[in-house]
């Protein structure tokens, strides 16, 4: 232990903690702006400086460590002029036109400034000007950009995908995409997670509200929205909602408020998923020796695209299922409206809530439209542009009524919410296997050994006889972990999903942001807590599920199911792709 | 108004002095990887300022230049502005009145030339081409990339056989870098900035004498692959290579055409510049790995296929070991002796005895500098170095060249050899030279020409011929390798243009310096893994201090000291005293420690494996 002083109290801290930690310890919050638990200790912004009694310069809390009867002052008048010049200077090289952001309430700049009462700007401004491909469904604004480097460093650290670089010295320092590329000849994996952990509002998603809206009050239009599993763990902290007034059901009453026609839900083509991917897994493991293994997951776009671009040997893995947002846009644009509507199915507009922003990206796949009225998936919106939807209509969720999904496709079971959690989709799958082989139900938390937020997981089981080895990962550099394993023959799997996300969609690039704090554990918490409370725990027992192959789709894998609800993984390449099969040609 | 007055230092004008020295000290510590164009600015600026204002070109061209670089880097410029830009400064290099305007334009044209890549970055892609992937400067620029502030800090912290395990994960040689270094890492030391660079070869010097190299055990191997790696020349290049891939789990084995390992460390560098007991510690280091060395092998063309047959993969280090000479008019007269030739003979311990004779040695180089000493070690009546350009002009070392004048050898420079004159028994008795005067700057040096003197004869009874080594390449050119004037030709992974064989060091560089024939061992053995289909990591698990919490108050570095030279040339004993406990702890704690502060921090400060 280490004793120190810090503003006038004396404490004692373990060694090695920095003097941030040590602060918090004593009752004092440090401003931070750069700051990134663990990623990015790197001191750039200088806001988190304190003076050392005894020492001329003043030095970053973050990442200076306490020493032996080390005497801080993190408000002394030295520091305080420099956390405010400091800000005043980050300033002149800011947009801070707020009104006009997104993260306008949410950004951690503008917060931090009103807590140092910054109300003016004594230095010129001038900011980066913007050079940007407005449709990628990632959106970087270099004018608010700070460089505090967060993106690169969750890119690298986090995701192990390196899209994000400094670019430029001296004055014109500034983050670009790294090796000279593009965003969208990059192997960027429109995870987001770069967007939710920006402090301000230089990385977001392609706004799509407006299209939306349009369709909305486009009397030709019939809006049917799907709602993700993961949205409703955290649509409410986007509008400052109350947690038990955050429900599910209050969620499909605001989505129906914005003039949507039809309010469904995700789970119910999660289930969907299930029906198929399990029943493919049972199908390739009744012909071992014809596929290579592990079968993979392929709910997350994220991840396939990870997996396209840096293991393109094994996209042949991937489960041919289609990821529930894009299941339900074949159904919806096709059984439901035809069998259950029976109108023109390019009438449809199909959007999506979701807690993601690589969804955006795989709705625009050119090979999403198995429906035939165009793209399956019209829109996605994220958790947040939902959120900001609804304040934006003036809708107040807390003055609403709870109301249920609509039906046939609102019906969902406690294995599909939980897909928002990572090993959720592995848990649903097992669950069902598990009845396919066995011809009963398990106890519905038989899997549980696959829950938790380990990057890694695995578990060895065995159903009717059979031994599965599954594994699951959340987060790209978990994911490469794993694959470069399995690609040394180091670990061998039957069965393994990724989400390219820390925490799955629970944590997702398009969910709502809280400065400093990881909400993904929390989130999906509430998703197994929904899981427990539902009274159909199992994707089998769907009912609309059930009635949509009886009068549809016959049964999974049939020739129908496979025409609407699976995919060829490699009849779309990344941009990436495309450049080294033209290098191969050469 | 008095008619005249005696001019006083103003505080303006110290202080002017005062930051045009700290300005200078700033320039030489420059970070490597920082924008050109944006740095050519910054010149241009600085140059603008010194403008008087008289002429047209200099005082408002200099501006209209500045404007034309600006908008290259605010991404407005087009292809015609880098034309305008190049029409503009020929404009102000042809027109200026002075050195001020034209020099300036010089710069400019000369950046646009150089960093052209850069300008047409900017122009097309917005974006400079620079990056700041490594930008801790000692580190980058140290060939072998050894963790600099690492071991600085470890040995700031007494932590010395810790900081020998540190340098080894990219050097095996500490003890020869410790000692013989050229220290192309302190030369942009950000210390500068404050002071002076830091004594980086001097904490080495220290730490190897704290921590004997022979003494802090090797890492283990990795779990043996069965593969074989033949290495060919058994200096620094190819021990470096050997120990690395014996880590790896493969087996290397060294071919040495000597009768002892080391290369040119033995065979070419003095014994009071590197004593062989301190060159054994890191040589025994490195074969406590297993590697197996053959001595006393010659490797001609056949053996190279035997070799090839019988092995995995091959590295070719075999250095630069054969004489260069001048074709002087009786060079091969007797007492005629060349440098490779005198240390070599010294390397397996048989020193000449120049007892009473006039020595001259012919050349500037350090290798110049290491024949003169060994001479007036030698007992050698008088020594002179003959040259033919001035004495900065010297490629050698300029402590070398002082440490030589100290021990009473005479510098004769602008002295052009002419012919060699020979006694009726075939002994050398004289050296012809040409007087020279330092003419035109070509290439960056300056060169003489003939002066308008007459000969000049200079008596000596011996002629050391230092003016560079060449390569033995033959026997490998006629086996199928590339060579270029004697160079093989290796690609920047160390590949020659047969499969599997690799090459490195002065055989692939011409005479270079022994951290850049480490770092091509290095290089290749990263390398002759991939080939062979692994991908061993070389790491180390060494924690690294915390940087100390001091106020960066200017301070003196402390420099090695040496013997007095009447101590020292009589003997071949080592000259170079190490620091003190006090002073390796001073120096250490200059260190700013740019692996944690600046740009060095952002991935964590160090690459930990590779």
């Amino acid at each position: 232990m280490v004793n120190v002083t810090i503003d006038h109290k004396k404490i004692q801290v373990p060694e090695g903690t920095t003097i941030l930690k040590a602060a918090a310890a004593a009752g004092v919050e440090i401003p931070t702006l750069c700051f990134l638990k663990d990623l990015n200790e790197i001191g750039a912004c200088r806001i988190c400086c304190v003076e050392i009694e005894g020492k001329e310069t003043l030095v970053s809390s973050c990442n200076t460590k306490v020493e032996e009867g080390m005497v801080v002052y993190t408000s002394s008048l030295k520091a305080h002029y420099a956390r405010r010049m400091n800000l005043q200077i980050i300033l002149s090289q800011h947009d801070f036109r707020c009104a006009a952001c997104k993260r306008n309430g949410s950004c951690s700049l503008q917060k931090i400034c009103a807590d140092m009462n910054i109300n003016d700007v004594p230095f010129q401004q001038d900011y980066e000007k913007n050079e940007w491909d407005p449709h990628f469904p990632l959106i970087r604004n270099a004018g608010k950009c700070i460089k505090c480097m967060r993106c690169v460093q969750i890119c690298d650290k986090v995701q192990s995908l390196g899209i994000w670089d400094i670019i430029n010295t001296g004055k014109r320092t500034s983050v670009g995409v790294s090796n000279m590329q593009k965003i969208a000849e990059s192997d960027c994996a429109v995870c987001g997670q770069c967007i939710t952990h920006c402090p301000t509002g230089a990385l977001q998603e392609r706004d799509d509200v407006r299209k939306v809206m349009d369709a909305i009050n486009d009397p030709e239009k019939i809006v049917v929205a799907q709602i993700a599993p993961a949205v409703r763990a955290a649509w409410g902290e986007g509008l400052g909602l109350p947690e038990e007034m955050a429900t599910e059901k209050r969620m499909a009453a605001a989505a129906r408020a914005l003039g949507i026609d039809y309010v469904f839900d995700t789970n119910f083509s999660a289930d969907l998923t299930i029906m198929e991917e399990a029943n493919e897994f049972l199908e390739r493991l009744a012909h071992r020796d014809e596929y290579q293994w592990p079968m993979y997951t392929s709910c997350c776009p994220g991840w396939v695209r990870f997996l396209k671009s840096q293991y393109p040997g094994m996209v042949k893995q991937l489960s041919t299922a289609k990821s529930p947002q894009q299941m339900f846009g074949a159904v919806a644009k096709s059984y439901f409206a035809q069998k259950v509507l029976d109108v023109d199915p390019g009438k449809i507009f199909c959007v999506s809530i979701m807690p993601c922003t690589a969804k955006k990206a795989e709705c625009a796949l050119p090979n999403m439209n198995d429906a035939g009225a165009g793209p399956d998936v019209d829109a996605v919106l994220t958790t947040r542009e939902f959120d900001r939807m609804l304040r934006s209509e003036l809708i107040s969720p807390a003055n609403l009524e709870e109301e249920g999904f609509d039906s046939p496709l609102g019906t969902g079971s406690g294995a599909a919410v939980i897909f928002g959690a990572t090993g959720g989709v592995m848990e649903a799958a097992l669950r069902t296997a598990y009845y396919a082989l066995n011809k009963e139900n398990p106890k519905p938390d038989l899997f549980q050994a696959v829950r938790g937020l380990d990057g890694i997981r695995v578990a060895g089981l065995e159903i009717a006889g059979v031994p599965l080895r599954a594994a699951v990962a959340h987060g790209l550099g978990n994911a490469r972990k794993l694959m470069e394993k399995i690609q040394a023959g180091e670990a061998e799997y039957d069965f393994v999903e990724v989400m390219a996300c820390p925490g799955g969609c629970a944590g997702g690039g398009g969910q709502p942001i809280t400065e400093g704090r990881e909400m993904a554990g929390e989130r999906g918490a509430k998703l197994y807590q929904l899981d427990t409370e539902n009274p159909l725990r199992f994707s089998h027992e769907n009912p609309s599920v059930i009635v949509l192959y009886d009068q549809y789709l016959e049964k999974p894998l049939s020739h129908k199911a496979h025409e609407l609800l699976h995919t060829d993984h490699t009849a779309w390449a990344m941009a990436s792709e495309k450049t080294k099969n033209r290098f191969n040609k050469v | 108004m008095s008619r005249l007055s005696v001019i006083s230092t103003d505080k303006v004008n110290s202080t002017t002095e005062k930051l045009m020295k700290e300005f200078t000290q700033r320039i030489i510590a420059n970070p490597p990887g920082v924008c050109p164009v944006d740095m050519q600015l910054a010149f241009l600026k600085v140059c603008h300022a010194q403008t008087c204002g008289k002429c047209v070109p200099c005082r408002t061209g200099l501006g209209i230049l500045e404007e034309l670089l600006e908008s290259v880097l605010d991404n407005t410029a087009t292809m015609e502005t880098l034309d305008l830009i190049e029409h503009a400064a020929t404009n102000i290099k042809n027109s200026a009145d002075c050195a001020i305007g034209f020099e300036s334009a010089r710069m400019v044209l000369a950046g646009l030339e150089g960093f052209k890549e850069d300008y047409l970055s900017h122009v097309k892609e917005h974006q400079c081409t620079g990056t700041f992937e490594q930008p801790i400067p000692c580190v980058t620029l140290c060939p072998a990339n050894v963790d600099i502030p690492g071991y600085i800090a470890l040995a700031g912290e007494g932590r010395c056989e810790d900081a020998v395990r540190l340098i080894r994960k990219d050097n095996p040689f500490p003890t020869a870098c410790a000692l013989i270094c050229e220290h192309p890492c302190e030369a942009r030391c950000r210390r500068n900035m404050i002071d002076d660079s830091i004594n980086i070869r001097g904490i080495k010097h220290y730490v190897m004498d704290k921590a004997c190299a022979s003494e802090v055990p090797v890492p283990a191997c990795a779990e043996s692959t069965g593969r074989k790696v033949a290495i060919i020349g058994g200096g620094p290049s190819g021990l470096t290579a050997a120990y690395f891939l014996q880590l790896m789990g493969h087996q290397a084995t060294v071919f040495e055409e000597k009768a002892q390992l080391g290369g040119m460390l033995r065979y070419g560098i003095p014994n009071y510049r590197f004593p062989r007991e301190r060159l054994d510690e890191d040589i025994n280091a490195i074969l406590s790995t297993g590697v197996e060395v053959r001595q006393n092998v010659r490797i001609g063309t056949e053996e190279l296929e035997d070799i090839n047959r019988t092995y995995d993969a091959i590295y070719i280090a075999i250095g630069a070991h054969a004489e260069k000479k001048l074709y002087l008019e009786g060079e091969d007269s007797q007492h005629v002796v060349s440098a490779v030739e005198m240390l070599r003979e010294i390397g397996d311990g048989k020193y000449p005895d120049f007892t009473g004779k006039r020595v001259i040695v012919v050349g500037g180089g350090n290798v110049a500098m290491d024949c003169a000493r060994t001479a007036i070690r030698s007992n050698a009546k008088t020594v002179s170095i003959v040259y033919r350009r001035r004495k900065e002009d010297m490629t050698a070392l300029p402590a070398e060249v002082e440490g030589a004048i100290a021990e009473g050898i005479e510098l004769l420079t602008l002295k052009a050899p002419l012919r060699i004159e020979a006694d009726e028994e075939g002994k050398a008795r004289a050296l012809w030279v040409q007087p020279q005067i330092i003419g035109q700057v070509r290439g960056g040096r300056p060169s003489p020409r003939k002066a308008d003197k007459a000969e000049e004869r200079l008596e000596c009874d011996i002629i050391l011929m230092a003016v560079g080594q060449d390569i033995i390449s033959k026997p490998f050119a006629q086996a199928g390798i590339a060579t270029n004037r004697g160079q093989l030709q290796a690609d920047a992974s160390g590949a020659l243009n047969r499969v599997g064989m690799y090459a490195g060091g002065d055989c692939v560089s011409g005479p270079a310096t022994v951290i850049k024939a480490i770092a091509a061992g290095k290089v290749a053995a990263a390398n002759i893994d991939e080939f062979l289909g692994f991908s061993h990591m070389i790491s180390v698990d060494v924690e690294i201090p915390e940087p100390l919490l001091n106020d960066k108050i200017p301070c003196g570095r402390v420099n090695l000291g040496e013997k007095e030279s009447w101590a020292r040339k009589d003997n071949f004993e080592g000259i170079e005293y190490t620091m003190s406990d006090e002073e390796a702890y001073q120096e250490a704690s200059r260190c700013l420690r740019c692996d944690r502060h600046g740009c060095g921090v952002l991935r964590g400060g160090r690459q930990d494996r590779w």
